[in-house]
């Protein structure tokens, strides 16, 4: 049946054909006639329910059976055991999401409820709309171990949040950051009624415990033997088991993920105007971005490189650039510029920083359609004029802030520029088109957030005026660098490419001066399963040695 | 045929009394939505367990009213109790006797909170009494479900 999910990598019964239905419930309650009604009602719901009238009844039924509960029910006042304690107990030892009731709804109670670790507090009488959603409590928990296991199947969000703004926020998004900080430490330090706080694994944390394992060596390093080295008060010895355990699935997995040689190109333009547009190397950016050094890493820097396609190969421990291709002197050909290119990839390439991902995405005027359409793995070779060549590597690091301000102005002038070129049309999709498969792999709203940026002017320039596409940059200029880049909060943005894909497949128009290679990329990323993507990419970049 | 439907709106009408009269609220409708094939009496039975199980906390603060002083903690946590169980049933009444307990225990008023228990056992009783005959209604003339239900 249901693992539980701590000990299963991807928690596939939440995501059993049938879920929520089979949910295993346990309810605790000392009133019998709330027991019956709780039960009938849940039972309605299609879950799975045990009925217990004893805390510490409960207690043990829940020590017998591990894992054989999806989630607790408790009411609050009970004569053998407070339920707050109850609380407290379920959630160091099972971990399992506990809902409170009572029939009391004063806020000092409720508090306190949510303090002790409580998911939810449902006041009395309950209601079985109420009941019937608490499945998501049982999925968010999950998500948020997935999360923390780096899993990523889902919502990637808080970690992928922590490590940017660890060090690599700037501005206004630094101050949230350390609000948010704030919250966490305090969550983490107030170990009576927070025990089982959920430790966030910074950058910085996760370097620490990196450090301590490599001294200890990987083989004999235990939670205990960690935990002392990384000298991290807070810091329990569970923390550290989970996340060693993590950890070293994290790496088995790597491993085979090199073993699939996932290389990939990245193709930068060194044209554009802005001066932010160091001539650093990505992998350099990266590392910096990586290790901390690199706080407020604007977008431009990160992403401009010397104009030069790049493959990187992924090692388990950094990351390795070699120049495969000279797209500049291809793309010279067949356009005016490069800017416009390179500039909507800058956006894309700020935000990447694991160079992990398999997945290239070359386009070329004359290249063959089905060119990537079968596979992903790095096709390059084949590609005997990359004009471009793309590669998206979604990363943790990718932060909403990249965003705007930096980027704007370069942004904003160089795609106004390519506005001129007559090449433009082709390669102002291509580029497009880029950003969306950069966007449909990454599976954490960071990501959607950063593409969203991309994204956004996709949007706006596609949906309101498809032409722009293919016969100017004009008005997606115009909405990149008014609003497309200055989303700072990150919104699910599937939303919007499916829009835009559905865009670019139904209208040929639109798609009719792109080399024909691109509409197949692009199919070819739509088609592309996510989920290898996703987890190889952001392992990547969570556990960075 | 003619006079089943009459009972029926009896029936009915009686039921709806308990709405119009305060002493029920809507969890009552809640209980009758789960009563289904399987629990073809789940009204009554959860109605029967809640009279059942109560009677030992009203014989509890029935003694604990009886101690000098007041044990106003324990009295309150009793009457917590009392009112979580009066809610599964939709026992409006009796719930708002419970409160008006909790709000004199706090208060520390032994006089108000007296009275108030005193009142609170009529309701009770009232209610009992007022569902023990709406039941044995429904067991004369049918399954509740056959009674027109006002949504």
């Amino acid at each position: 049946m249901m693992e539980n999910s701590k000990t299963t990598a991807g928690f596939s019964s939440p995501r059993s054909d049938n879920f929520p239905a089979g949910l295993r419930v346990l309810v605790v309650d000392d009133d019998p006639t709330w027991l019956k009604i709780l039960e009938k009602m849940l039972k309605k719901c299609s879950y799975e329910v045990t009925v217990c009238g004893l805390a510490r009844e409960a207690l043990n039924l829940l020590r017998e059976r591990k894992d054989g509960f999806d989630i607790v029910i408790s009411d609050v006042n009970m004569p053998d055991m407070d339920g707050f304690k109850l609380l407290e107990h379920v959630g160091l030892e099972m971990d399992l999401p506990v809902i409170m009731m009572s029939v009391d709804g004063e806020t000092s109670r409720v508090m306190k409820g949510v303090q002790h670790g409580a998911c939810d507090y449902l006041l009395k009488p309950i209601r079985m709309k109420e009941l019937r959603n608490i499945w998501q409590h049982v999925l968010r928990k999950r998500m948020h171990e997935a999360r923390d296991i780096g899993n990523h199947e889902m919502d990637q969000f808080d970690e992928v949040w922590m490590l940017n703004g660890t060090e690599l926020l700037s501005g206004k998004k630094r101050k949230d950051f350390d609000n948010e900080k704030e919250i966490s430490d305090s969550r983490c330090v107030d170990s009576s009624s927070m025990k089982k706080a959920r430790v966030v694994w910074t950058v910085d944390l996760h370097q620490k415990f990196v450090k301590a394992v490599n001294q200890i060596g990987f083989d004999k390093a235990g939670p205990k033997k960690i935990l002392d080295l990384m000298g991290v008060p807070w810091l329990t010895r569970e923390n550290v088991a989970s996340h060693l355990q993590k950890y070293r699935l994290y790496l088995t997995r790597l491993q085979k993920e090199n073993e699939v040689k996932a290389s990939f190109c990245g193709m930068k333009h060194p044209n554009v105007s802005s001066k932010e547009n160091s001539p650093q190397n990505p992998v350099d950016v990266c590392a910096d971005v990586i290790n901390d050094k690199c706080s407020g890493v604007s977008g431009d820097k990160a992403i401009v490189q010397n104009g030069k396609a790049n493959i990187y190969e992924s090692k388990v421990k950094g990351v390795v650039s070699m120049p495969v291709a000279e797209p500049r002197s291809v793309v010279g050909d067949n356009f005016g510029s490069k800017t416009s290119l390179s500039d909507s990839f800058a956006l894309i390439n700020t935000d990447v920083k694991s160079l992990n991902v398999p997945t290239p995405y070359c386009f070329t005027g004359e290249a063959p359609q089905p060119q990537y359409k079968q596979d992903f793995k790095p096709r390059f070779p084949s590609c005997t004029q990359p004009t471009c060549s793309l590669n998206f590597v979604p990363s943790h690091e990718v932060r909403d802030r990249v965003s705007s301000k930096e980027n704007k102005p370069s942004f904003f002038k160089s795609r106004s520029g390519v506005g001129k070129l007559s090449a433009l049309e082709a390669i102002q999709p291509v580029s497009h088109q880029i950003n969306f498969h950069a966007l449909e792999q990454i599976p954490s709203t960071t990501w959607s957030m950063t593409s969203q940026n991309v994204d956004q002017n996709l949007v706006n320039g596609l949906q309101s005026s498809p032409g722009n596409l293919t016969l100017g940059s004009g008005s997606v200029v115009a909405s990149l660098g008014e609003d497309a880049s200055i989303q700072g909060e990150c919104f699910p943005a599937y939303y919007g490419l499916r829009n835009i894909q559905q865009f670019d497949y139904s209208d040929p128009q639109t798609i009719s001066g792109v080399p024909t290679c691109l509409y197949d990329t692009l199919r070819f990323d739509y088609e592309y399963p996510n989920d290898s993507l996703e987890g190889i990419v952001l392992d990547q970049g969570l556990f960075i040695v | 045929m003619e006079r089943n439907h009459h009972l029926h709106r009896q029936l009915a009408n009686l039921r709806q009394s308990f709405f119009d009269q305060g002493y029920l609220d809507e969890q009552f409708i809640q209980l009758e939505e789960l009563q289904d094939d399987a629990n073809p009496n789940f009204v009554e039975e959860v109605v029967t367990l809640f009279y059942k199980d109560s009677a030992r906390l009203i014989h509890s603060i029935d003694q604990a009213l009886e101690k000098h002083p007041l044990d106003f903690a324990k009295l309150d946590s009793y009457m917590h109790q009392f009112k979580g169980s009066s809610s599964s049933i939709g026992a409006k009444k009796v719930k708002i006797e419970c409160t008006q307990f909790g709000e004199y225990c706090r208060a520390g008023n032994v006089e108000g909170c007296k009275r108030t228990f005193q009142q609170l056992k009529r309701e009770y009783a009232v209610l009992r009494k007022k569902l023990e005959a709406y039941f044995q209604f429904v067991r004369q003339i049918g399954p509740i479900e056959t009674a027109s239900r006002p949504n």
